[in-house]
């Protein structure tokens, strides 16, 4: 058998070729997997959070740590309560200490004591992931281990996440942070592991005002989408263009 | 504090008034070095171009050790990015899996294909020599010469054609090399520009300028070191022969180095004014636009990061070195020290971008405040301290003195002509 330079060169970078191509890089799905991953879903998830009835209490962002396994005492966490307190000169003050974890318990704000007589109105905004319809995060992630799900959520591969920061740079809404633990990127699933067994998100059950709920926008007769359809409800930083779905009632200008 | 709860950037980000409880300053110091070490790059080839493809002649021997230098520093512009990473292992996987719509996908890609190129023009420009020192380490004995040998002749990949035409090939090959280069060099920095130019979360990052002025700051900060770098090292050998006694030589020397000197001074300054030109339009335009981002912004840059920008940044790094080179009686002394000026205010720009950038919240209604890790009390703040970068910045230096000597690139006749 004659070996030419050429043909020695063609083979050789045609076997470089092929072994460069991972063969982790592929997986066998099982037939309900494929349908899963190519079929439209039943289902579009969204939040529908009233302000209106927040008490800042903070029990959603105990109910999320505590089921998510986010360090209790890290100043890290999935969802938030952040607290809004517009003083009659028009200034606005806005805190949330520990994301709100343990309520609002006095008046004090960065060190400043804000007399009840000077308040013109106050209100708590819950907050956490918008599982924006174009997400920015799922976007710029260099090597696709953040991905959106048919039903809208976003979420995170924490086997696959390498690290680098650029998912939680482009989220306008500061919903994402690094795990203390697992030392990847991480954030609301809206609870993803419950709701595909028909329970609602722990900061949905842990909130004992309904202000915080979950909607399934293409059930037309779940009563949380009906007050998105029929009332008018607003979003956060609509600007960025990321179609948020977290849906707020009662929003009010000032809020970030 | 328990290891469970060392998140990352609490231990440089101090916070001013409502910042989300997410929010750290997440991109620190290796970001910083990311797009510098970068720009490097980039700059030096550009610098090394000028003499390959415009034929600026009098840059050939500048142009020759920049080339060197560039791929010297290539390597290095990876090192940032996996002492950044939090899962520095899983830094294959931007090649393994790349997901296209990430500007940052395509790092890999473009880096491999910058090496490549600047590889085979090295090897273009270089394979006369690798040839004749086969040639003449032939009859030498010893292990070392053999080794050296050896090294060369892998080098030359078998091709030892020496003859005129392949000669002229070789040339012909390099000049095609150094002018694909060059948009390569710029893709290679301007995205480094647009990975921040994008983030639409970022107030102060959009802009579709930050790539055009990324790369117009990379040419002057490359054109800067590898004239310092190329100053110092042939002074330091100047001196040494001057001490071994040949004084004639070092003096010929010296005054070959004014011209080169100063050649490049003025390609370094036509780049550094259309910089510094871009980077004010887009400041104005922003203080003109006033979107609702800008009282922060103003706040950022008028308050708290005045020393930083006006003072550091755009006097002593851009005004004073400009002053310095146009000043008639430029001695080598006083332009030595307008380059270290001018890396040094690439630097700050770059500081500036990044940790200005994560100055503010994105709630627009507080601050971060971004402490540098000085003395590192574990691998996260060694990794993002001091320490870190200053290894950064050393690693090309080492590297070129070893890719020094077997292409040597500050030889007058290392092109063998």
């Amino acid at each position: 058998m004659t070996c030419s330079r050429r043909d020695f060169l063609k083979e050789a970078a045609g076997t470089a070729a092929a072994s460069a191509l991972p063969l982790s890089a592929f997986v066998l799905l099982s037939p309900e997997e494929a349908r899963a991953a190519v079929a439209d879903s039943k289902a579009r998830y969204a939040f529908l959070i009233d302000t209106n009835k927040c008490i800042g209490c903070g029990l959603c962002v105990k109910a999320c740590k505590i089921e998510n396994e986010v360090p209790y005492d890290a100043p890290v966490t999935r969802n938030w309560v952040e607290r809004y307190i517009i003083t009659k000169d028009g200034k606005v003050h806005i805190d949330s200490p520990m994301g709100g974890r343990d309520g609002f318990l006095d008046n004090n704000m960065y060190g400043e004591e804000i007399d009840p007589e000077d308040i013109a109105k106050t209100f708590f905004v819950p907050k956490g992931c918008n599982h924006c319809d174009n997400p920015p995060c799922v976007q710029v992630c260099p090597v696709g281990a953040t991905y959106q799900t048919n039903e809208g959520v976003v979420l995170i591969d924490r086997d696959w996440c390498m690290g680098c920061a650029y998912c939680i740079m482009a989220c306008p809404f500061g919903a994402r942070f690094f795990h203390p633990v697992h030392k990847v990127a991480d954030k609301c699933t809206f609870c993803y592991h419950r709701i595909k067994k028909g329970l609602l998100p722990a900061c949905v059950q842990a909130c004992a005002f309904g202000a915080r709920r979950i909607a399934n926008l293409k059930d037309l007769d779940d009563p949380a989408t009906k007050v998105i359809m029929t009332e008018r409800v607003a979003v956060l930083k609509d600007l960025y263009g990321t179609k948020p779905h977290a849906f707020y009632l009662g929003l009010d200008h000032d809020v970030r | 504090m328990t290891d469970d709860m060392i998140v990352h950037g609490v231990e440089w980000t101090v916070k001013e008034l409502f910042v989300y409880p997410n929010e750290f300053i997440y991109w620190a110091i290796q970001i910083v070095m990311y797009p510098f070490v970068t720009g490097l790059v980039a700059g030096a080839f550009v610098l090394s171009s000028l003499y390959h493809v415009f034929g600026q002649k009098d840059l050939k021997d500048i142009a020759q050790f920049s080339l060197v230098f560039s791929l010297a520093l290539l390597p290095v512009a990876m090192v940032p990015l996996l002492l950044h990473l939090q899962q520095p292992l899983r830094g294959i996987e931007p090649l393994l899996t790349p997901h296209f719509t990430s500007a940052i996908a395509a790092f890999g890609i473009v880096i491999t294909v910058y090496g490549l190129i600047v590889m085979a023009e090295i090897w273009f420009v270089y394979r006369e020599y690798f040839v004749a020192q086969i040639q003449e380490l032939k009859n030498q004995p010893g292990l070392l010469s053999f080794l050296r040998r050896s090294v060369y002749r892998v080098l030359t990949i078998g091709a030892s054609d020496v003859s005129d035409a392949a000669i002229h090939a070789d040339k012909k090959a390099a000049t095609i090399m150094a002018a694909v280069g060059i948009p390569t060099a710029c893709f290679l920095h301007g995205y480094a520009g647009f990975i921040f130019g994008s983030v639409k979360a970022n107030a102060l990052w959009m802009s579709p300028l930050m790539p055009v002025i990324f790369i117009l700051s990379a040419v002057v900060s490359g054109i800067a070191l590898c004239m310092l770098t190329y100053i110092v090292i042939k002074e330091w050998q100047a001196f040494w022969r001057r001490r071994g006694g040949s004084s004639l030589e070092a003096a010929e020397i010296k005054g070959a180095e004014m011209t080169i000197i100063t050649k490049a001074s003025k390609f370094l300054l036509a780049f550094l004014v259309v910089a510094i030109a871009l980077e004010l339009l887009d400041l104005i335009f922003r203080g003109y636009t006033a979107m609702k981002s800008w009282d922060i912004l103003r706040s950022v840059m008028y308050g708290k990061d005045f020393i930083n920008i006006f003072v550091l940044q755009y006097t002593l790094g851009n005004i004073v070195p400009v002053a310095l080179l146009l000043l008639p009686g430029r001695t080598l002394r006083r332009t030595v020290l307008a380059l270290v000026l001018i890396l040094f205010g690439v630097f700050m720009m770059r500081w500036n971008v990044v940790i200005g950038g994560q100055a503010f919240s994105l709630s627009f209604s507080g601050y971060m405040h971004y402490e540098l890790p000085i003395i590192p009390h574990d691998l996260a703040t060694f990794k993002e301290g001091l320490f870190g970068a200053l290894t950064v910045m050393a690693l090309p230096f080492i590297i070129f003195w070893i890719l020094n000597k077997f292409v040597p690139s500050l030889a007058r006749d290392a092109e063998g002509s």
